[in-house]
């Protein structure tokens, strides 16, 4: 078997940092940090989705390189679609 | 050696059209990828519609934030990540052939995740009995006594809630579908179908799970965490 078994105590770990996670970005949206509340929020939504997309989805040892190359096309097309239209409202002006 | 059950099963499971079960294995969850990347331009539509409304109408996107229930938000992200918790540890008791195990974390799976859709139908019941459904008998007369020191107006917060409902609602409409998919591995997990050689209904099916939990991550934060501190 070439697929990789992790162990159990390292996905409870991952488990572990989430829930933590978790809670700091619930605690913390109660602090006023002006703008960066919302930059806060989402590196960590960020942080949480690589440790869930790494580990539990098992990217980090996918032995098929097409399958990394999908998830950032995916993710460059989804750029795409957000800073296009962005870009479209943000200089036509709205009345 | 033909005769011997591991490998009539392993042959069976190996379809004639790949070299051996790794290749196999890899184009199931490279075919599951693909197809979560056209689920991420699915909801990244409505992530793309959220983001225009919400730098359009901030006040009103920070007003229908505050008005959930985020202990009930919170609590409910936390049941996603368990859920996701036991999917991981049931692939892995999959990839050990260990069956009980398997049938153990998938009906954990499925407490998680019916867990989940009850609170979420808790939150979505409370927002109808405080008229905070667009339609007809949409109110937001409370949002604008509960924030007095910014100018609200209803219309635009219709569109919040509306967006809350959309992306909640198909978000939900996920995980009834995944449920329905653990209640098909859970049946065919239990009968033994799933081994060390052939488990990939299982690894995919968790790709699935993973994906809507991560939706769940960015919807949690820019649902229910817009101007918490005012």
């Amino acid at each position: 078997m070439s697929e990789p078994i992790l162990s159990s105590k390292l996905y409870v770990g991952i488990w572990a940092a989430l829930m933590v996670l978790t809670v700091i970005t619930a605690t913390v949206a109660f602090v006023d940090l002006g703008p960066f509340n919302t930059v806060v929020a989402l590196v960590i939504a960020t942080l949480k989705a690589l440790l869930v997309v790494l580990f539990f989805m098992h990217v980090k040892y996918a032995s098929e390189r097409l399958t990394k190359m999908v998830i950032v096309c995916s993710l460059f097309w989804l750029l795409i679609l957000l800073f296009l239209s962005l870009a479209d409202y943000h200089w036509r002006g709205h009345g | 050696m033909a005769d011997s059950p591991l490998v009539v099963e392993h042959q069976e499971a190996l379809h004639h059209q790949f070299v051996d079960a790794e290749q196999q294995r890899n184009a199931a969850s490279l075919g599951m990828w693909l197809f979560l990347g056209t689920e991420v331009m699915f909801f990244g539509g409505m992530f793309c519609a959220y983001l225009i409304y919400r730098l359009w109408y901030y006040p009103e996107f920070a007003a229908g934030s505050r008005s959930l229930d985020i202990w009930l938000g919170t609590v409910n992200t936390a049941v996603l990540i368990c859920s996701s918790l036991t999917v991981a540890l049931g692939v892995r008791a999959a990839q050990m052939g260990k069956r009980r195990l398997l049938v153990l974390l998938l009906l954990l799976t499925l407490v998680f995740g019916l867990g989940f859709l009850g609170i979420k139908a808790v939150e979505w019941h409370d927002k109808f009995v405080e008229h905070h459904v667009p339609g007809i008998s949409f109110n937001a007369d409370d949002l604008m006594r509960d924030n007095p020191q910014i100018h609200i107006d209803p219309a635009h917060t219709q569109i919040y809630f509306s967006l809350y409902f959309a992306m909640t609602g198909l978000h939900a409409l996920h995980m009834i579908i995944g449920v329905g998919i653990f209640c098909y591995l859970t049946y065919y997990g239990w009968k033994g179908r799933y081994t060390p050689e052939y488990h990939t209904p299982v690894e995919i099916g968790g790709l699935y799970w993973h994906f809507v939990d991560l939706i769940w991550i960015y919807l949690f934060p820019l649902l229910y965490l817009i101007d918490r501190h005012r």
